[in-house]
């Protein structure tokens, strides 16, 4: 879209290597890659890689920059701050808190950051900016179920909509289809994609499933722990 | 900018609002609460910090109850203060002793009396039988008794409590417990006729049997004989006096005013010998029903044996009768001590100079003012007093053995039911761990989602504090309940089993005295609510250490 615009993400010589037992797996060796700002970029092959932009974990080698600023290597607490608000995550898995409903769970950043005496002034506003994002996902008729209550695709909307209440930079998506059908993988992706046109969201998607992967504006091909190529095409909505 | 479209203009990274500090985030209170209500299995394990924290609650009130409960009757029996001669003789005139105790001791002393205590035997017949008993012989001045301990408190008959005297009273002694704090049925319906109208109808009954056995053999069995012999080889003494009085302006010879009525006929129906106050659990004993049984009545006349107050002493015996019952309900005082008049018991022994007319006593109680310190005046007094003739003690120091003793089995038994606190502890801790592991993709998706190491941790913290108060919570309702119906539920338990549980008859009380301290209740459950976040501390630490990346693997 705006390729004079700095990245959004960017992502220098990463690299990685897991260690179980005696075994050594190099997942990443030496990957470069930028995220334009309202950019979607599809990553396809090592998973991970999300995981390190994240900053759920941290690379061996190579940095990774938010707005030009490296937020690889900075003190936890600052790691911390930067999840809560800067950065959202989709997972595969979901990953709600079953303790809590659905409105809770979208709250849950929002919870994570104020303090309680704090929570009672801003509870009101948090509570309707979540109300207002589960709305926009046909989720308004849910606030109270809990995740246990919810189907596949209704939990991952849920995790959307908790991903996007503290207004992050950036948009990381782990296989959020991975444990979807077909149709309710591709409504997903439809509400991503509405995303990234409608809202200007910059989202990364991390895929093995090349058709999903096709859905970005980019694809990234990561083999043998390095970029392979990079052919662009456009974010389109299904059908 | 946040209402409308999907907002995506975050925050700056590091521009986190500042939060008031000890105020913590929301996420753990929410969480928190969450895990108490749906975590039924940690609850289990707080069960026995309840059943812990309820025990300790139980035990020190009961506890402090008998403390308290033992060290009034020792303190009611004994004064502040005990003032004594190291000589069975005691030491002369009184008098000056207790205005030399006023000089030393200022205006700490609140009261003083004198007393004579000397060992003695307490002879009585049951149905042709003589019972000796070993005994305390206490003269006491009624007067001034009452104002230095609670010696009145302990009688039973109402005008003796209000005011002693050794004269015997015409009926109208107590048939209940007048400690008791519930009436209750009459435990004692022997007391109903003492007093003059069983005297009177002992001496009748008495009277018909020696016209029924005049002229046969005698009936005084060859036991009686005995100890008539040895009664009457101590009194010969006695009996040579009126001989000696012959002689002028000889100041009278305190043996002969010992014998008040020797050689005049005594009508015992009309007349008493001197009045005596024996401890109950000398003259009676409790049945397995709770109802005491008497050997001896008011009105009945025994014979105590003393010894005099000569070098070497020899032992002397007399008539009394008995006026009323002490009852202090400890067992100790109460089937030990016997008391008569001082003036009474000087002219037996001989205390009384015959020269000066200066009597001599045993020892001085001392009754201090309000706020005194009990150990202060002591040392003042052992100072202003040679240690070779006096001694002076407090009340605790005379029963410093048996205080210190209830006292340490008190710290032994708090430090045992902590102990079973600290199991709990360790359940605790177990069943943290497991939730740990339960909690671990939990834990990972807050950390993706910004909440820190040491916030994973006060999760875990406050939920174990949670469960402490809870825990706590519950043992302290359930101990104040069971310490409020203590009673009620020993009496549902005696009902169910049909064993007496708590025998009035072995600790003399009717009911089981409890106290609750606050401030032993505050240590409890403090103990307890750190033992239960200890516990979490552990766990707490895991899983703050759990890696997110790990941790969202984890299914």
């Amino acid at each position: 879209m705006t390729d004079q615009l700095p990245p959004v993400l960017e992502v220098r010589d990463l690299r990685k290597t897991y260690r179980s037992g005696d075994a050594t797996l190099e997942i990443l060796r030496g990957v470069d890659f930028h995220l334009e700002r309202g950019g979607f970029v599809s990553i396809v092959g090592q998973s991970g890689s999300g995981n390190l932009m994240g900053l759920l974990d941290a690379p061996d080698a190579g940095a990774v920059l938010l707005d030009g600023a490296r937020i690889d290597g900075l003190p936890a607490g600052r790691r911390d701050r930067l999840r809560n608000t800067a950065i959202g995550m989709v997972f595969q898995a979901y990953h709600l808190l079953p303790e809590l409903d659905a409105l809770e769970n979208v709250m849950a950043p929002l919870l994570v950051r104020h303090g309680a005496l704090e929570w009672l002034r801003v509870r009101r506003a948090a509570r309707d900016r979540a109300r207002d994002l589960l709305d926009r996902f046909g989720l308004g008729g849910r606030l109270r179920h809990k995740p246990r209550q919810l189907s596949g695709g209704e939990m991952q909307r849920v995790a959307i909509a908790r991903a996007l209440v503290a207004g992050p930079r950036v948009l990381l998506a782990d296989e959020p289809t991975g444990n979807l059908d077909q149709a309710t993988g591709a409504g997903i992706l439809d509400a991503l994609c509405e995303l990234n046109r409608a809202a200007g969201l910059s989202i990364v998607l991390v895929t093995h499933d090349t058709a999903i992967a096709g859905r970005a504006d980019r694809i990234v091909r990561l083999a043998a722990g390095r970029v392979e190529a990079s052919p662009a095409s456009a974010c389109r909505l299904a059908g | 900018m946040k209402t409308r479209g999907f907002g995506l203009s975050g925050g700056r990274a590091g521009c986190y609002p500042p939060r008031p500090l000890g105020a913590p985030r929301m996420y753990k209170l929410l969480l928190c609460w969450r895990y108490l209500r749906t975590r039924w299995i940690a609850l289990a394990s707080v069960v026995s910090v309840t059943l812990g924290v309820a025990t300790m609650i139980v035990v020190n009130a009961v506890m402090s109850g008998f403390s308290h409960e033992m060290q009034t009757r020792i303190h009611g029996i004994l004064s502040d203060l005990v003032f004594e001669s190291h000589s069975l003789s005691g030491f002369q005139d009184p008098q000056w002793h207790m205005e030399e105790i006023r000089r030393a001791g200022g205006d700490a002393i609140a009261g003083m009396t004198p007393t004579v205590a000397v060992p003695a035997m307490l002879n009585f017949q049951v149905r042709g039988q003589w019972i000796t008993r070993q005994i305390m012989f206490i003269g006491i001045d009624e007067a001034t008794h009452a104002s230095v301990s609670d010696f009145g408190r302990y009688l039973q008959h109402p005008a003796n409590r209000a005011q002693l005297s050794f004269d015997l009273r015409d009926g109208g002694y107590d048939t209940v417990d007048s400690q008791a704090e519930a009436a209750t049925e009459p435990t004692r319906p022997a007391l109903e006729g003492a007093g003059w109208p069983h005297r009177r109808m002992r001496v009748e009954r008495e009277r018909l049997y020696r016209e029924r056995t005049r002229g046969e053999a005698s009936p005084v069995r060859p036991v009686d004989q005995q100890v008539d012999a040895v009664l009457a080889a101590t009194d010969e003494s006695a009996a040579a006096a009126p001989a000696a009085e012959a002689g002028a302006d000889r100041p009278a010879n305190p043996f002969q005013a010992a014998r008040p009525q020797a050689g005049t006929a005594m009508d015992p129906a009309q007349e008493q010998f001197t009045g005596i106050v024996p401890g109950i659990g000398l003259a009676s004993f409790r049945d397995a029903t709770g109802v005491d049984r008497f050997l001896v009545l008011p009105g009945d006349d025994v014979k105590v044996t003393f010894p005099t107050a000569g070098t070497p002493p020899k032992a002397a015996t007399d008539t009394f009768t008995i006026v009323d019952f002490y009852e202090s309900k400890m067992s100790e005082y109460d089937s030990n001590f016997v008391f008569v008049p001082i003036a009474a018991l000087q002219r037996m022994r001989g205390m009384v100079d015959p020269q000066s007319g200066l009597t001599s006593v045993n020892s001085i109680q001392i009754k201090l003012a309000p706020g005194a310190d009990l150990d202060a005046v002591r040392n003042t007094l052992r100072k202003a007093f040679p240690a070779d003739l006096y001694a002076v003690s407090t009340w605790r120091d005379k029963q410093g053995p048996l205080l210190a003793a209830v006292d340490m089995e008190m710290s032994v038994l708090n430090i045992l039911l902590f102990l079973i606190i600290a199991v709990a502890g360790f359940g605790i801790l177990a069943i943290f761990f497991m939730i740990v592991v339960e909690k671990t993709r939990d834990i990972g998706i807050l950390k993706s989602l910004g909440a820190g190491s040491s916030g994973i941790a006060g999760i875990f913290l406050g939920y174990g504090l949670a469960l402490g108060l809870v825990g706590a919570g519950a043992g302290l309702a359930l101990g104040l309940a069971i310490v409020t119906n203590l009673n009620r539920i020993r009496a549902g338990v005696e009902w169910l089993s049909g064993a007496r549980v708590f025998d009035p008859s072995i600790y003399y009380f009717h009911r089981i005295p409890t106290i609750v301290d606050v401030g032993t209740i505050a240590w409890i459950i403090a103990g307890a609510v750190a033992i239960a976040v200890a516990s979490s501390v552990l766990p707490a630490l895991r899983a703050a250490r759990l890696h997110p990346v790990e941790a969202l693997r984890h299914d």
